[in-house]
Order: C-alpha cells, then structure tokens, then sequence
C-alpha cells in the first residue's frame, strides 16, 4: 500500500483524463489552415487582402495602421499608400465610415468588430468558414460552417460560385436532408488553389491581428525562460549548501 | 579597514538597538523567521504555501498596473483589455501574468489544501489554521468571479449571469436579492462598477488581513509535517524542537529555489501557452459582451467547474444551489470529520488511501464534467461522481475513529 498514494494517484489520474473525449465533444473537426503567423509575406498579402474585401463593412478598431507598418516590416507611407483607403491617419485605428445604423438596416445586424475575431474562432476556423460559402437553389448566400450567416459571399468573384451537392438518403427513407458536400459550378477569377492560398493568407493576419503580441513574445520567452533555468540552478546550489548540515 | 568593518557594525547594531526599544522589529523578525523552527522533512508539498502567497503578491502588483489603463465601464471596459493587449508598453504581458496568475494561485491552494487532506494538517491543534483557509478559499473564489467579469467578454457577461441567477433561486427573496446584487435588472454598468470596486479594494483588503490570521495561527501551533507529528514534543535542552531548523536560512533558500522552478512553468504559459488551450483564457471571452446573444455553452473557468458539475447533477435548482453550497461549506469541518488518533496518510491504514484516492477522482472528473457540454450520459456520470464527493466526507467520519493505524514514529523520518 505505500505505493498508493503516489503511484496509482498519477496512473489513475492519467487514465481518467486519457478516457474522457470531453472536450472533443460536439466540436466540428476543422482542417489545418496551415496558417503561419511568422511569414510576414502572407501578413502583408492578408493585410491587403483584409483592407479591400473586410474593411469595408468590419472595423478593426482595436488595431493601429502604423502597428501593421512595424510589425509587418513597411514603412508607414506604404501603409498609408496601399492599405489607408479611409481619411485616417498612420496612428489611428482601422475604422469603417458606415454607420451601425446603416448597416444593420443593410444586413440585419452590425458586421463585428474583426479585431480579436481571430483569437475567438482561431485561424482553421476562418479558414474553413471562407470557403464553404454556397449558394443555395434560391440564390441566397449561406454558409456550411456557419448556417444562416448574414454576411454575403464577398470574396465570390474570386471563389466563383459553390452549390450544394446532397447526400442521398433515398434508400434509408430518413427525410433528411443533408448537404454532403460543395461543388464549384461557376469558376472564380482564381483557381481553388490560388483562392485557398489567398483565404490563408487572410486567416493569417486575422490570426496575427487578434494578438499582434504573439509575434514577439515566444521570442522573449525563450530568453526568460534560459535565464530562469540558470537561475533556478543557482538557487539549487544555494539550497543544497544551506543544507548540507540537516540529516 | 577592518576597524572602518566594526565601527560600521557597531553603528549598526545601535540603529538596531534605537529601532527595536521603539518598534520589536528583531522579536519580529525571530519570531517568525530566524528563530520559527519547522520541521525539517517538508517535501513537495510543503512548496504551496509560499508559492501562493507569492501569487498574491504577483496578482496585486500586476493588478496595480492594470488599473491603470482598465476602464470599468460597460462601453470601455472590453476596449481597454484590447487596449492593454496592444498598445501599452508590456500591457500584454501584465494582463497574461494576471490571468494566468488567476490559474496558478488556484492551482497551488488546492494543492496546498490537498497536502492538509494528506498529512492531517488541518487536525488538532490546527482547526482555526485550516478555517482561516477555508474562508481565504472563499474570498479568493469571490475574487476570481469579480475579476472574470472585468474584460466584458461574452464569458464574463453570461457567467455572471448564471452565478448571480443562482440567488433567485432562494425562496421569495431570490429576485429581489439578484436585483441588489446586480444594481439592475440585469447585468449593466452599475453590476460592472460594484464589481470592480468589491474587487480591486474590498475582497483584497479581506485576503491580506486573513492571510495574516492564517500564518499567525501557524505560527502559533507550529507547522505540521509529512509524518504528522508535533516537533514541539521533542525538544533538546536549549528548548529547540530537535526536529526542526529555523525557517530562515533553511526554508527561505529552499523555497527561492522552488519559486525559480516554479516560474520556468509560470513562464511557459505566459509566453507560448497563455491561453492554455481555453482553461485559463476563455475563447468567448474575446468575444465583447452582447446581453441579446446568449453564447452556446456557458462554463466557469476550471476552477469552479467541479462545483459547477455538482450543481449540474441536480434537476432541481434550488437544491442543487444547496447541495453546490453544502460541497464547498463541508470542507470546512474537514478537522473535526476525521477522527483518526492518527494525522498522516503515512501511518493510516488502506482505507483512508482508498477515500482520499477517490475523492481525488471525483473531484478532478467533477471539474472536466463540469466543463462538458452536459450529454445525458455525463448527468449521470456527474451524479455518480457528486455522491462519491459526498460519501468522502461521510465515510471519514465513520471508518476514521475505528480504522487501521500504524505505529507513529517519535521522531521525523526523511
């Protein structure tokens, strides 16, 4: 029995975390977007990404232009040449000059805010919700993984147009209907790959601009870390001649 | 030089002397650090403590610095989280090191409180010791509400509105008293305001005077030990407990090294983890508060879901409001339940292994339920769970008085 309490507490605590699917539950599987934070070029081809097709119904207003000039390595009159449409300055924050009032007459309810949208969904998240757009036999705008969305397919003249292909469930009589997956009838001006790459590319910079600190802090935190691995050495070498006189 | 090295002593000692006939600043000092003797076999365990108190210290000095930029206002409040996320100087690592402190500090009181279930430390003559905990336990769970709900995100909203609904459900007062509590009919600025005020002066000033009464009392009774017996009854002739070394030098080393590893963890969260996977940062929560737009699976933090699954087990909400209530308040007569003439799980027999061993099961499944969504097949795996909790408690009470024992040793073994 001596083993009880530290042995089998361990084992027994792995087991029952190991057994549970808990946190898995009820969660759709995403694919990997593969987004990287660290390529400053897909940073700055979402960032141009975002100003021509976002902006101009989401706000970012928690993010400044010229944080984007430091961060995403161009200088401030790139910034206010390329990504300022609005009448703001370098040290502003990216704001939409539609009014909440407008819009939510337009689209039923106020675009959100895109500032920490990033952090809140994660980038396999936008990722998948910007390429499941579709086009239902009305020709409403709806989306797979988000169903009955009110914003309208904006980037479509890029995708091009999905519809629906259902799965059959003729021969289990369930009245189900279901959408098994989506097919591109109208082509885009881009091809799949180049629209996957640019929807990638925009789920970056979600990603990056939801926590602009990311970029940095595991760089500093490999530094603190090393320093404290020293630290924590000396500070056992302290202790153990403190008490090499307790037996 | 060496007469320039005494002369400097010797002033010193005066200014030492002129300070303590005025202030017992070295009675002080000895009392509690040089010449406070504690056992000298603490393990592992015997790091919380201090690791806890240095949480306290983390969470009010990185605290400080938050409210200096925070905002508490409907309007502003989520803005200026982002706003201390983004463009104050180390704003984001000040608010990871708050967050995540909130994690930690909880991580080491149930450690620390765990060491008590072990070691009996709660038993005689430590009782007012462990209630003074206890009620720090209750402070720091009101605290870490009050602070959950500042940055106004989609969790903080909705999760303080299921707690504070959980007031209607007493009998006839129950609306009325969610309304004073939340100064609105429902959860507004003037909710945010009284909360910022409970939480940056009221509860802390509370936390600082009990945690004081906790190390008083300790030092009072002495420290317990792994082995679960008193120092203090075997002592040599100079009146020293032979077990037990002056916490200053001997703890005070011991415990810098236990805070340097301690803060290589501290650090990896904050810098590569801060999130935690949604334990410690809350992925709704960077969603702002919306009162229209209730979020599809509302959670406390981790810390509360164990409780949370014991309310969730119960159909009817009143009683699970009691019997959630009944699961925190009955921690609190742990030191009479168990009546064991022995206080260490060294020299109890099986059965006490067996209950503690449970116990911890049902506690830690009870905080991954609670965290679920809530199939009807984890309700009754939370029910099943929420009655092993209980039975601890009984169970104790009965199988301690009689239950297997073994000779305790009179000295501490290493």
């Amino acid at each position: 029995m001596k083993l009880l309490p530290r042995k089998s507490f361990l084992a027994g605590l792995v087991f029952i975390l190991a057994s549970s699917s808990l946190f898995a539950a009820g969660e759709t599987h995403l694919e990997p977007s593969g987004a990287n934070i660290k390529d400053v070029a897909a940073l700055q081809r979402g960032a141009r990404v975002f100003v021509n097709y976002c902006l101009s119904c989401h706000s970012a207003a928690y993010m400044r232009y010229n944080r984007l000039s430091e961060d995403l390595d161009l200088s401030e009159e790139v910034v206010m040449e390329n990504l300022v449409f609005a009448d703001a300055k370098i040290g502003e924050t990216m704001r939409v000059s539609m009014t909440a009032e407008d819009s939510e007459r337009w689209f039923g309810k106020t675009p959100p805010d895109l500032s920490v949208r990033g952090r809140s969904r994660g980038p396999d998240w936008l990722f998948a919700y910007l390429r499941s757009f579709y086009q239902d036999s009305s020709g409403q705008w709806n989306n797979l993984i988000l169903p009955n969305a009110s914003m309208p397919h904006i980037l479509w003249e890029l995708q091009g147009i999905q519809t629906p292909v259902y799965a059959d469930h003729s021969d289990d009589e369930s009245a189900l209907i279901e959408i098994d997956h989506l097919e591109l009838t109208t082509p885009g001006l881009m091809t799949p790959e180049e629209y996957d790459s640019t929807v990638r590319d925009l789920a970056t910079f979600l990603d990056y601009m939801g926590e602009p600190a990311k970029l940095k802090r595991k760089q500093i935190g490999v530094w603190v870390i090393l320093f404290l691995v020293v630290f924590a050495f000396l500070a056992y070498l302290l202790k153990a001649e403190y008490w090499r006189d307790v037996h | 030089m060496g007469r320039a090295a005494s002369s400097l002593a010797r002033q010193a000692t005066a200014f030492m002397t002129w300070i303590d006939k005025r202030l017992p600043v070295t009675e002080f000092w000895n009392a509690h650090l040089a010449k406070y003797y504690a056992p000298k076999n603490f393990n592992f365990w015997y790091y919380m403590g201090s690791l806890a108190l240095l949480m306290l210290v983390i969470q009010i000095v990185t605290g400080i610095l938050l409210t200096m930029h925070y905002k508490p206002s409907a309007a502003e409040a989520f803005a200026s989280v982002e706003y201390i996320m983004r463009d104050v100087d180390w704003g984001w690592l000040i608010r990871y090191m708050h967050s995540t402190g909130a994690s930690f500090f909880f991580i080491f009181v149930y450690l620390h409180m765990f060491r008590s279930i072990l070691y009996g430390s709660h038993r005689k003559p430590r009782e007012l010791l462990w209630v003074f905990g206890m009620v720090i336990y209750l402070l720091l769970m009101a605290e870490a509400f009050f602070g959950y709900v500042l940055p106004w995100g989609q969790m903080s909203y909705w999760g303080a509105q299921v707690i504070i609904n959980l007031f209607g459900a007493i009998p006839k007062i129950g609306e009325p008293l969610t309304e004073w509590i939340r100064g609105d009919f429902y959860i507004s600025d003037a909710t945010l305001n009284r909360f910022f005020a409970l939480y940056v002066i009221a509860v802390p000033i509370a936390l600082l005077g009990l945690v004081v009464l906790h190390l008083a009392a300790l030092h009072q009774t002495g420290s317990n030990n792994p082995d679960g017996i008193e120092i203090k009854e075997t002592k040599g002739e100079d009146g020293i407990p032979l077990d037990g070394i002056p916490f200053h030098s001997y703890y005070t080393v011991k415990d810098i090294f236990g805070v340097a590893i301690f803060l290589i963890v501290f650090a990896f969260v904050i810098f590569f983890w801060p999130e935690a996977g949604g334990l410690f940062l809350e992925h709704d929560n960077f969603v702002p508060a919306n009162p229209l737009v209730t979020p599809e699976h509302i959670k406390p933090v981790w810390y509360f879901t164990p409780y949370y699954a014991i309310l969730k087990a119960v159909p009817d909400k009143l009683f699970g409001v009691v019997l959630m209530g009944l699961s925190v308040m009955v921690l609190f007569f742990l030191p009479w339940l168990d009546r064991s003439p022995v206080k260490s799980i060294r020299y109890k027999g099986a059965w006490y292994k067996i209950l503690v061993f449970t116990f911890t099961i049902a506690f830690v499944r009870l905080g991954m339920l609670g965290m679920a969504e809530g199939t009807p097949a984890q309700t009754i795996e939370m029910r099943i769970w929420t009655f092993v909790y209980f039975s601890f408690f009984i169970l104790l009470f009965f199988l301690s008085k009689g239950g297997k024992t073994k000779p305790v040793p009179e000295r501490v073994t290493h």
